[in-house]
């Protein structure tokens, strides 16, 4: 069938005009669904960090559970800049840390989450995020009171490989690193060491590697070094 | 009624699930049959958003298709086809954000997926709304079913549940030493899988085989 140029060129646009405003319109009204998904997953992770919203799957309504349990633990949040200052007027929950890292370190907000449980116990909740071997991978760390020991760690990645880098979004993993601390006996930051076999061990500061995901595992290591590291002055500053 | 499944419809229905499969017969959609059957629920809803996909997007080529100009078809096919997967991807992600988040980016690239393409050059072009329509969810299904089959036992074995339910753990086999294969989670694994059920398909099929 071959038609003129004027009808081919009529023809793609009206095709095209139609096509964008049906993709518009679908846009417009899921987004709205979508980003109270991206605000529940976020919220599911930063509690999972302190143990915590693990009956998810079991609840009625995701949503609400989730909405529920976060408003009960996460009693504050807060954004600080490099030098420890608590930045005014910031609404930490929507600082974006892969925005931030765009922008000039000295520009940047740190979001910070206050947990209270229910033993009264206070913990520091702090986002990572780096790379791994295939993609982005992030997490949370929570500090006790001390702001030294870490009380417990959510990590979770892109595409990590199955079975092997991907086992960082795993319990098994992620529950040794609860009782380690970060900086050692003089005070100086030390960071978490993941290591492998034939590496020396400490029994504070070192946690196991991923057999067979060496590189997700080093990159997770470097991650929470560079990310707890700009967080160096507000873990300081109060103690 | 016996106008809308007819002996012809039938045939573009289960052709595709067995004789034409576009996956073990025409070898099209392998990348992603590797790539998102690692474990059932996710194969699951690739197979009926990849269903969804073809079979509408054959319905809509065959409703334009007197329309058409042959010169820039290729286009229209392909505005087509990213039209949908982008409205499945948005309808995913909002419904069903943790299997969307699994799935990942092979949402999006279903649009590159050959068998729909493959579909809306030799059927819809040529053939009526209601036919098209049907020769799209047959071979959607017959994408489906090959999917399924391979995550099931890549599942089982792999990580020892059958839809995220823990059946080794059940079973008890796991004190008696039993070991996940983490090999059946390794890419390579689904392409054997696919090799296996070519094989059994060509052994009880002898048409299939070509011959020398």
């Amino acid at each position: 069938m071959n038609k003129s140029n004027t009808y081919i060129f009529i023809y793609s646009t009206v095709l095209v005009a139609l096509v964008a405003t049906l993709l518009a319109l679908a846009a417009n009204v899921l987004k709205p669904l979508q980003q109270k998904n991206l605000e529940i997953a976020k919220k599911l992770e930063i509690l999972h960090s302190v143990n915590k919203g693990w009956d998810v799957s079991s609840a009625d309504s995701k949503n609400a559970y989730v909405d529920g349990e976060y408003a009960k633990y996460i009693t504050e949040s807060l954004a600080v800049n490099y030098k420890g200052d608590t930045l005014k007027g910031i609404d930490a929950f929507t600082v974006d840390p892969n925005d931030e890292m765009d922008k000039d370190s000295t520009q940047r907000a740190y979001p910070i989450y206050i947990c209270h449980l229910e033993d009264g116990s206070l913990n520091y909740i702090f986002p990572v995020l780096g790379k791994g071997l295939w993609g982005p991978i992030w997490g949370y760390v929570a500090l006790k009171d001390d702001r030294n020991t870490i009380f417990g760690v959510f990590f979770d990645h892109q595409g990590e490989t199955p079975g092997l880098g991907a086992e960082i979004n795993t319990r098994w993993f992620q529950e040794p690193f609860s009782g380690k601390r970060i900086f050692n006996e003089s005070g100086a930051f030390v960071s978490i060491s993941i290591v492998k076999m034939n590496e020396p061990r400490d029994p504070e500061h070192t946690v196991d590697a991923i057999s067979g995901g060496t590189i997700t595992s080093k990159g997770l290591e470097k991650t929470i070094f560079d990310c707890m590291k700009n967080y160096l002055p507000f873990l300081s500053n109060s103690k | 009624m016996n106008q809308i499944f007819s002996s012809k419809n039938l045939k573009l229905l289960t052709n595709p699930l067995n004789l034409e499969n576009p996956i073990t017969v025409q070898v099209l959609g392998i990348c992603s049959a590797l790539a998102v059957t690692v474990k059932m629920k996710p194969a699951f809803v690739m197979a009926v958003s990849v269903t969804i996909v073809t079979a509408f997007s054959n319905l809509i080529i065959a409703l334009l298709r007197k329309s058409i100009p042959m010169r820039i078809r290729i286009i229209v096919q392909l505005v087509v086809i990213a039209a949908l997967v982008i409205l499945v991807d948005q309808i995913l992600k909002a419904f069903v954000f943790d299997v969307s988040k699994q799935l990942s980016v092979f949402v999006g690239l279903i649009i590159t997926n050959c068998i729909i393409m493959g579909r809306l050059e030799a059927f819809a072009m040529a053939n009526k709304p209601w036919d098209s329509f049907v020769d799209g969810i047959g071979n959607g299904l017959g994408y489906g079913w090959i999917l399924i089959v391979i995550s099931f036992i890549r599942e089982l074995l792999g990580s020892g549940t059958v839809w995220n339910y823990p059946v080794m753990e059940k079973l008890g086999l796991y004190s008696g030493g039993y070991v996940n294969n983490g090999l059946m989670i390794a890419p390579p694994m689904a392409l054997i899988l696919v090799g296996v059920i070519i094989w059994i398909q060509r052994s009880r099929s002898k048409s299939l085989i070509e011959k020398k």
